[in-house]
């Protein structure tokens, strides 16, 4: 569980190295660009893996104020 | 007196009421004016990081920059996302160490983590050059936003002047719990205006989101992708990288970090800022639908085009709410800037010279710096120029010159110590300020260089250069650290 925090990588994966090929596809998705979509996307994503992070985090065990 | 100009004043005087009373049953001393005694939970410091992000650019940038520079835009929701993830990893990191030794202000922070005053005055001046430009581009925001919202019966510096004098009444008054408050009735605002004008305005002039980007894609097709040079792929990996670092290292941000009451509640802001950032898409909606309905706005006019949108679609009660929503979106951000850039002269300046004040002459001191700051970012607001727009370009150049040392801060590393900090963050400094003077770009250099490298931001290139020196100068000065360390045990053991 300690190691849960490397989860944090895949965001800037999704975001800086798979950008070129999202910027190449011409759809729509849900009304949106797909460029844009991928954007929104990942901000979605980002904030599920935070969530699973924080979850798994060891630190967040115990009292509030630590 | 219009419709309008009755609603705008109606925000401004709840702000400034809201800001006042927000010190009521506070004894007044400087933690509790810079960081609220560092008893923020998680709704106010969600409040006050989200007010870092919907500020005036919301509102005139966001809107803008998708008229002007299409899908370039989108890098602002993807660096501020970015921001909030690093923010899970770094920034729990420098709340223990600020809690463990009662640091108050960034240059405090870099003083304590090297033990160096001199590391804290760089720090202090970089953070105050990086943040005038930021109070500037509000305040001149807030002066474009009320006097069209006004239909001109306020002129841009009337309430540039307006919403200076309110914004440092409650500052004076009530430090960061002013801000706190404040921020609750604009986020409220915001929420409202945005998402509301994000999707009324496309269904009302296109019949949906997807009909206005098919309008747009007739029109002007590049704006739906990244251009292959200038504002390319390369330049917005960059971009968001080095904004994602700089992000938490604003003077106004690290405020809020060490204003909050546990590291759970700065986690817990981490896993949902980045659904809040996506109300972002909807200040776009409103620029990419006014690419086809108010064509022909040039350069900086494109700033402009949520206002005329908005006034060409309502009546004059709906434009006044957009008006005081802008106000707010101006107000917040600024009183949290003021606050933290006297703070940081008052700790990275006067308290190195007056290390027996009491804590009532440094609360004083503060207050004298917020007045001062408001002065002189109200002096380049009304007097503009070219100075402010370079400052501007290089304020996140600068700021995330200090990312290699406060990284190395974590791990108490002999690869820097506070000579190769000072010396990594001084060059990197150098490079923006000499690319912000002369525009200097790679090509220069090495003109068969592909357009792939050219693009790719300079405040990145600094940042490489900055840790090179920085270890390299830390490697040869380690052995004059550790005398000074001993000289220094030896002193205390002679005097005890």
């Amino acid at each position: 569980r300690k190691y849960s925090q490397f989860l944090l990588i895949i965001p800037f994966i999704g975001m800086c190295l798979l950008l070129p090929w999202a910027n190449r596809i011409e759809v729509f998705v849900f009304g949106l660009p797909f460029l844009l979509f991928w954007i929104a996307l990942w901000m979605l994503l980002s904030s599920l893996i935070l969530y699973i992070v924080y979850k798994l985090d060891p630190e967040n065990e115990g009292s509030e104020t630590e | 007196m219009n419709a309008a100009l009755i609603i705008i004043f109606l925000f401004a005087a709840i702000a400034l009421y809201l800001g006042i009373r927000a010190t009521r049953g506070k004894e007044m001393n400087v933690d509790e004016f810079a960081v609220g005694n560092k008893g923020f939970g998680t709704l106010f410091i969600f409040l006050l990081i989200a007010g870092e992000v919907y500020t005036t650019f919301t509102f005139l940038g966001g809107s803008g920059w998708a008229y002007s520079n299409g899908s370039a835009a989108y890098y602002v929701p993807a660096y501020i996302c970015l921001a909030y993830v690093l923010s899970y990893w770094i920034i729990p990191k420098i709340w223990r160490f600020a809690k463990k030794n009662n640091v108050i202000s960034q240059p405090q922070y870099f003083m304590k983590a090297y033990n160096s005053k001199g590391l804290g005055m760089v720090v202090a001046f970089i953070g105050l050059i990086a943040l005038i430009p930021y109070i500037v581009i509000q305040l001149k925001g807030l002066g474009i936003i009320v006097s069209e919202a006004s239909y001109g019966a306020i002129t841009p510096v009337m309430a540039s002047t307006i919403g200076a004098v309110i914004v440092t009444i409650y500052v004076v008054i009530s430090g960061i719990h002013g801000s706190a408050w404040t921020a609750v009735l604009k986020d409220i605002m915001i929420l409202f205006v945005i998402v509301f004008l994000g999707i009324y305005i496309p269904y009302h002039y296109f019949g949906g989101i997807q009909p206005m980007f098919e309008a747009v894609q007739a029109v002007k097709p590049e704006a739906l992708s990244l251009a292959p040079e200038g504002y390319s792929v390369s330049w917005f990996i960059s971009t968001i990288v080095l904004n994602a670092f700089g992000f938490y290292l604003l003077p106004q941000s690290f405020s809020v970090i060490l204003s909050a009451k546990s590291q759970r509640a700065l986690k817990k802001n981490a896993v949902t800022l980045p659904l809040y950032t996506l109300l972002i898409l909807f200040a776009f909606f409103i620029g990419f639908a006014a690419i086809v309905q108010v064509p022909g706005l040039q350069g900086a006019e494109g700033d402009l085009s949520l206002l005329r949108l908005v006034m060409q679609t309502f009546d004059p009660w709906f434009v006044g709410i957009v008006g005081g929503a802008g106000l707010l979106t101006a107000l917040v951000p600024v009183s949290v800037m003021i606050m933290s850039g006297a703070i940081g002269l008052m700790t990275g300046f006067y308290k190195l010279i007056r290390p027996q004040s009491t804590d009532r002459q440094q609360l004083t001191i503060s207050k004298v710096f917020v007045v001062l700051i408001i002065i002189v970012a109200y002096l380049f607001t009304i007097k503009g120029g070219n100075a402010l727009a370079i400052l501007n370009i290089m304020s996140y150049g600068l700021i995330t010159q200090l990312v290699p040392a406060i990284i190395f801060s974590f791990f108490n590393s002999k690869l820097m110590n506070k000579y190769g900090a000072i010396a990594g963050i001084l060059t990197g400094v150098s490079i923006v300020l000499f690319n912000a003077v002369t525009a200097f770009k790679l090509k220069v250099i090495f003109p068969e260089i592909p357009s792939i490298i050219n693009d790719i931001n300079i405040g990145f290139v600094a940042i490489i250069v900055n840790i090179f020196i920085g270890i390299i100068v830390s490697l040869a000065t380690n052995s004059l650290v550790q005398r000074q360390k001993e000289a220094k045990m030896t002193e205390e053991i002679v005097t005890n």
